[in-house]
């Protein structure tokens, strides 16, 4: 594989170089992994307004695998000297191509929009890099959601639960309602999502030292301790078959009936919508039992790249689009997601769309607005898989809790030498 | 000056019989160039790759020396990589072997309809590990497979859930494995088998040996070079495997079916840990050489004698 990444991007290197000048009106070239009928839909609206424009829309999309194989090809383009434009990512990801000192400077479309002022500062540390706007972020999905079946929720006693304890009594009632109480498909990361909630729940101080500074004492403390007890008791929830589902098909199992509540981000709500059902008549949408007023977020953006002269303005045409009200509007009402900008109305946004909005200001504001480890906003991408290695063993029933919580704290210092 | 007398006379040689002396050389020269580059110059890369401190990209400005190998076998997922390596390849060598001579031997009776059974036996070779595993995955899956079916027609107490099961799913990627390949070995044994000299037989057969004497004794030994070829192809598919384990489990549940190759991908490419990753793939070339060099070493070697 790799000996074929190099020899491709060796070839790349010699037939790409010439190219650039071939091209003399504005255009942008787009990696990204939004494939999907919706998440094409969603990005069409983009492409459409940039053509508006007369930016002329190279789309290069390489399907799969959360973006990580777009990442492999991202590598062969700037290993070969010719990155895209600009290229979808994620988190860590952002620091880490940063670090390698290949990002463009969106500094004069940022300052002339005022950006600062309304991305939330937790973005910012991402979209931002040694203090220059490096990315253009189009959306925030938030992690720490359940997904209520009502009906199920009903035959429970009707009340969404609040706290830890009316989350296990809600559980209880529905398993002995006969239906399996937890949907959820056991892949690393959808356990490490449910494990993120659970660590927010024990405190939002806790959730940063552990999950953010990475703090030893924190990672291999009793608190941790607890946090696996909790899992172990949520596993208690799942049905037989979990292991290796798709995250879609757990929703499906809450949609028909067959299970209680998913707990999963945001992207879960275009799955019931689908279905068509309704906010607040057919699925109830809460935060995780205990997480009300904070946030753990993740968020799409757009990474710009360094690119000549012929390209720049292109680029920053497009940032600016990407930040436009109108489109963040337009966009996250597909995609299920938030805007990556507080100031945008939300009166597009179903019941949900708009807690999302609500909940997201408030967090940001009050200061507990943070990363998601699941996802790759807390921690690099060696830390956060050590990190769900640890939670899907322990989660599969390999280490019990207090193993759970030492072997966390080694596996992130391993990760960190 | 001696050596100007010697060479005087080839220059004076017919430029044809020169001509045809290149040839073969400048035709090969091409493919001689790319296999020097691509094959060992990466394996000369990949091996500096390992000794540096490289992350996201390629990076050799910073050494480190032995330390990802330490990192590689202090970290657990390569030690159950490892382990697992272990156990799937012993069972997937021994196993194929066994069936592929069994198969072999049966196809061997100058049984009727053989020319339609031997195809039955090699079409899984045709299919690839992709297709293979995401087959075995939904076969073995409790919820829609095997045990689903037995239970509704009626064996309720019938369970079969390995693949779910840590401890136990990496005997699943065994079967799958050995579906796939053991048609492919009997192939081998097969031709192995019509190789074997008559004459050897009747006279096995005029001494009175029992059929049984005959295979034990005189056919299973003359098969010992088809032994040592199945296993070399069977080992570093082995070691490659890859594929199959990414249709079937993708390394679940939680991390017990990683394997090598698994790793290797894994950290290289998900995790920004291309030192760790080329260290890991060295040792895994290490291992395929361990294999393959006293392989080449009788088949080459013995022929000089």
């Amino acid at each position: 594989m790799r000996k074929f990444l190099m020899s491709t991007a060796a070839v790349a290197a010699l037939f790409a170089a010439p190219m650039p000048m071939a091209h003399a009106e504005e255009s942008v070239e787009v990696l990204h992994w939004w494939t999907s009928g919706g998440e094409a839909a969603a990005l069409d609206v983009l492409k459409k307004n940039l053509e508006a424009q007369g930016v002329t829309w190279k789309d290069m999309p390489v399907a799969g695998g959360g973006g990580e194989a777009a990442m492999t090809a991202l590598r062969a383009r700037v290993t070969a000297g010719d990155p895209p434009t600009a290229v979808q990512a994620l988190g860590f990801d952002i620091t880490d191509w940063a670090n390698q000192g290949v990002v463009g400077d969106l500094g004069e479309v940022a300052d002339k929009e005022g950006w600062d002022k309304v991305v939330p500062a937790a973005l910012q540390n991402f979209a931002k890099h040694d203090g220059k706007w490096i990315a253009a972020p189009v959306n925030v999905h938030s992690t720490n959601w359940v997904w209520i079946s009502k009906k199920a929720l009903d035959a429970a006693g009707g009340k969404a639960p609040e706290t830890w304890d009316e989350l296990v009594a809600v559980l209880d009632k529905m398993q002995a309602n006969g239906i399996t109480p937890l949907g959820h498909g056991g892949q690393a990361w959808q356990d490490a999502t449910i494990f993120d909630a659970v660590v927010l729940s024990l405190g939002t101080d806790f959730y940063k030292s552990s999950m953010i500074d990475l703090d030893p004492a924190a990672l291999g403390g009793d608190k941790m301790v607890e946090a696996f007890d909790r899992m172990t008791k949520l596993k208690g929830y799942v049905d037989k078959d979990f292991s290796g589902r798709d995250w879609n098909l757990a929703s499906a199992m809450v949609i028909e009936g067959k299970a209680g509540m998913q707990m999963m981000g945001d992207w879960a709500k275009g799955e019931f919508l689908k279905a068509n059902q309704k906010p607040g008549t057919d699925f109830v949408c809460i935060r995780f039992p205990g997480t009300q007023g904070a946030v753990t977020f993740n968020s799409d953006m757009f990474m710009m790249f360094k690119v000549g002269d012929d390209k720049k303005k292109a680029q920053l045409q497009m940032a600016a689009d990407i930040e436009d009200p109108a489109f963040q509007s337009s966009f996250n009402v597909v995609k299920g997601s938030v805007p990556a900008r507080t100031d945008v109305p939300d009166t597009a946004f179903d019941d949900c769309g708009k807690k999302g909005i609500k909940d997201l200001a408030e967090a940001s504001s009050a200061g507990k607005l943070f990363g998601s480890m699941a996802h790759g906003y807390a921690a690099p991408a060696a830390v956060k898989n050590a990190l769900y290695d640890v939670v899907t063993r322990h989660f599969n029933g390999e280490l019990d809790s207090k193993a759970a919580a030492k072997a966390l704290a080694e596996a992130v210092a391993a990760a960190k030498g | 000056m001696a050596d100007l007398t010697t060479t005087a006379p080839r220059a004076v040689t017919n430029p044809r019989a020169t001509l045809q002396d290149l040839l073969p050389k400048i035709v090969l020269a091409p493919s001689f160039a790319l296999i020097l580059i691509f094959v060992y110059g990466f394996i000369v890369f990949t091996g500096f790759l390992s000794f540096s401190g490289s992350k996201l990209l390629p990076d050799f400005s910073t050494w480190v020396g032995l330390n990802n190998y330490v990192r590689l076998f202090n970290h657990p997922n390569w030690i159950t990589a490892l382990k697992n390596l272990a156990i799937f390849s012993v069972l997937y060598i021994v196993v194929c072997s066994f069936i592929g001579l069994a198969l072999a031997i049966f196809l061997d009776q100058k049984i009727r309809g053989e020319g339609f059974l031997r195809p039955i036996y090699l079409y899984p070779m045709a299919l690839s590990f992709i297709v293979t595993g995401v087959a075995w995955k939904w076969f073995l899956d409790p919820g829609i497979g095997l045990e689903h079916v037995m239970q509704s027609w009626g064996w309720e107490s019938f369970s079969f859930r390995w693949i779910k099961e840590g401890q136990m799913a990496i005997y699943t990627i065994v079967i799958a494995a050995v579906w796939q390949s053991s048609g492919f070995v009997m192939a081998m044994f097969l031709a192995g088998l019509r190789g074997v000299d008559n004459e050897i037989i009747k006279a096995a057969q005029i001494d009175g040996a029992s059929t049984l004497t005959i295979y034990r004794r005189i056919i299973i030994p003359l098969m010992r070079p088809v032994f040592l070829s199945a296993f070399v192809v069977l080992a570093h598919l082995a070691i490659k495997s890859y594929d199959l384990v990414v249709a079937m489990t993708d390394g679940g549940p939680g991390t017990a079916t990683w394997t090598p190759a698994l790793f290797m991908q894994k950290f290289t490419f998900g995790r920004n840990e291309m030192g760790m990753g080329a260290a890991s793939a060295i040792i895994m070339m290490m291992m395929i050489f361990a294999i393959i060099v006293p392989y080449l070493y009788s088949e080459l070697g013995g022929k000089k004698k």
